[in-house]
């Protein structure tokens, strides 16, 4: 039994799914709507089902190779063909080519008069020669719900409804049934409770004057599917359904670095400037420089040679070139190489996923290595914090998963401090860099600094900011105890400086004579000392030798005297004789 | 009933004869029935003469385009103008009545005795 059971499993291994081609329906459906299965696609009036299920057919005409069929209760086909042609697709040259079979059916229940038992085998009929004639695989029926109006036993539409769905199951086609959303169920007429393979609810909302669609899958028998709600828009495209961001963080994660564009942000920047595919944040109050620092970015990059997306959300595309001119970058060259597209519209001019997605349509066809989006605040006016974070994380994580270098602007209210960009999203942003005002002086002048800036060992400095005619300079700032100095306060403390400098070299030098002249000054009071010593010396001896003679002199007087003596007196003399003798 | 259903025609002719187009799908018992009880309501209610002509969708499925059939069997009535459609096996007459413009039993024979 349990080796039956799972021999069972391994032939039904889930189940097939027919792809829809359709941008992002494929991603939420992880695959496509059920092959050989009955799908409901229900929604208010005017929230698109009619295009999403023509949009399936006919891609899977054109790229699948499945032939369809469609029944319409409610257009013609001269009217489904005109309303589809509107995106490009010509809807008469598939039924030519025998790809696609269209039939109208009308049910008009003023003319139909019942009595007594009937089926609707008329419509089976039709049916099967719809398919039958283009051999076709996928089929619509929209609105079949017509049929509820027309025939009041319903005890008989009910049966044939639920014949109709067995019918479609048991010739294996993928069937879209679109159906009017009811009152409290999911359709009007309960198509829910006969089908129940899978069934897509569409909502048309609108908050803040604007509308945007979104679409949830309610139920995806015996397959996992993203169970969100998931903006989409239908345009001269087609049908986009917003990618959800994907669950895993899985982001290439590149060593190469990106220049910025200004030389001492570079330097700020460990020298190389943002890690490629990172996600940078430049935060700061009304003209503080943002718009430049991006402009700076979006030169560079095309400089590299890379193409680049700037999306300008406040001010046109000529504004912003004309006014980066004056600080000497040139957008406009860029522009013209073709290696810079700047898109602007207005942010008001759509809802939030719609901005989303058009970014996500312009990425998706440029291919932009570095995207800006200049300011990204301004998308976010209006709407709720939670749905403001939810889209940027989606932006960002969608530039990520393309190892595309972005650069987002934030204006902060002046009121607000520099480090809260009300937006949440400090947390995915790899390098934040805060331009600030710093008034001083009377003067108002612009700083920045490097918040963050992961995996690289930043500057910690607060740079001024200087726009000059010849580019962007980051200048250190002066810290002293009055605060940090910029501008002209900032010269004036530098000139301050150098003349201290010099004063304090001038007195060294000064110090340094005074005591060269002191030296001298004591070697000419050492010389005179010694002359003046030498003459006393000099002085000395002279009487030392003066006494000297004198004491001499009188010995000699002394022996004379004796021995004029002795020659009077006796045997004394004798012995001064002698002594006399020896002298 | 394919052979039944070559245009059978029945009662007076005139210039307001009525055409009726019965849409079957193959020979169902309701087919059956409805075509019974429709030989029977207009031998007996249509004076000015009646044309049936009978439609199997299973042999001719583009058939079905023309006149918006989905339920089977469904009467329609072309001529005279409007048209008009009855669905079911016309097992109620008068409805069947009423939806054909035809004169209702009692009245019917007032009616006749009147002209």
């Amino acid at each position: 039994m349990p080796g039956n059971r799972l021999k069972k499993d391994s032939i039904l291994q889930g189940i097939e799914k027919s792809p829809s081609g359709i941008h992002g329906l494929d991603e939420i459906s992880r695959g496509g709507l059920p092959k050989g299965r009955t799908t409901i696609l229900c929604g208010g009036a005017g929230c698109g089902k009619t295009m999403i299920g023509l949009e399936f057919i006919v891609r899977g005409a054109m790229e699948f190779g499945e032939p369809g069929a469609v029944i319409a209760f409610e257009e013609t086909p001269e009217e489904m063909t005109r309303n589809i042609a509107s995106l490009g697709v010509d809807l008469q040259h598939l039924v030519q080519t025998k790809k696609l079979f269209m039939d109208h059916i009308y049910v008009e229940p003023a003319e139909i008069e019942e009595t007594g038992e009937y089926d609707l085998e008329g419509l089976f009929i039709r049916l099967e020669h719809a398919v039958k004639s283009v051999g076709a695989k996928r089929v619509m029926l929209d609105t079949l719900e017509a049929l509820f109006s027309g025939f009041q036993n319903a005890g008989i539409l009910r049966a044939e409804v639920r014949r109709l769905f067995r019918w479609l199951k048991e010739r294996g086609l993928t069937t879209i049934v679109t159906a009017e959303r009811g009152d409290g169920t999911l359709t009007r007429h309960g198509l829910e409770e006969y089908v129940s393979d899978c069934v897509i609810l569409l909502d048309h909302r609108i908050q803040d004057e604007i509308s945007t669609c979104r679409m949830r899958i309610v139920k995806y028998r015996g397959a996992a599917h993203v169970a969100d709600e998931v903006p989409f828009l239908i345009d001269e495209q087609g049908l986009s359904v917003l990618p959800i961001s994907s669950m895993e963080l899985q982001h290439r994660v590149s060593q190469e670095r990106v220049g910025t564009g200004i030389a001492d942000l570079d330097e700020m920047l460990e020298g190389k400037g943002y890690f490629r595919g990172s996600s940078v944040l430049v935060s700061g109050t009304a003209g503080s420089g943002k718009t430049t620092i991006c402009s700076k970015f979006a030169e560079a990059s095309c400089a590299r040679g890379e193409k680049c997306l700037y999306v300008g959300l406040e001010e046109s595309a000529e504004h912003v070139a004309r006014n980066v001119r004056s600080v000497g970058i040139d957008l406009k060259t860029c522009a013209a190489k073709g290696l810079l597209l700047h898109e602007a519209w207005r942010p008001s001019q759509y809802g939030l996923e719609t901005h989303l997605l058009r970014i996500h349509q312009i990425v998706e066809k440029l291919q932009p290595a570095n995207v800006v989006i200049d300011p990204i605040t301004s998308l976010l006016s209006g709407t709720s914090p939670l749905q403001a974070q939810s889209m940027l994380v989606r932006l960002i994580d969608f530039l990520k998963t393309r190892g595309i270098t972005a650069v987002f602007t934030s204006l902060t209210r002046g009121d607000s401090s520099a480090e809260n960009t009300d937006l949440g999203v400090s947390s995915l942003i790899d390098t934040w860099l805060v331009l600030r005002d710093i008034e001083l002086n009377g003067e108002r002048n612009r700083g920045m600094y490097v918040l963050k800036s992961r995996g690289m060992a930043h500057s910690n400095q607060l740079r001024e900011f200087i726009l000059g005619r010849d580019g962007v300079q980051l200048v250190p700032t002066y810290v002293g105890a009055g605060g940090v100095l910029t501008g002209s306060s900032r010269v004036v403390q530098e000139a301050v400086e150098t003349a201290a400098a010099l004063a304090r070299e001038q007195e060294i030098e000064g110090r340094q004579r005074e005591l060269q002249r002191r030296r001298d000054a004591l070697d000419a009071r050492i010389q005179s000392l010694r002359a003046e010593f030498a003459a006393e010396e000099e002085e000395m001896l002279k009487l030392i030798n003066q006494g000297r003679a004198r004491e001499d002199l009188l010995l000699t007087n002394r022996a004379d005297m004796a021995q004029s003596r002795r020659v009077a007196a006796n045997g004394s003399r004798l012995k001064a004789g002698a002594a006399k003798g020896t002298l | 009933m394919s052979s039944q259903a070559k245009p059978a025609v029945a009662g007076k002719t005139c210039n307001d004869k009525m055409l009726l187009r019965l849409y079957i799908a193959g020979q169902t018992p309701k087919s059956l029935a409805a075509l019974a009880n429709l030989k029977k309501l207009c031998d007996q209610y249509a004076p000015q003469g009646y044309q049936i002509e009978i439609i199997d969708l299973v042999k001719n499925p583009q058939l079905a385009k023309g006149d918006q059939i989905l339920a089977i069997p469904t009467l329609v009535r072309s001529l005279p103008e409007p048209v008009r459609k009855i669905i079911g096996d016309l097992s109620d007459t008068e409805r069947v009545l009423v939806g054909l413009d035809l004169h209702p039993v009692g009245r019917d024979g007032a009616g006749d005795s009147g002209v």
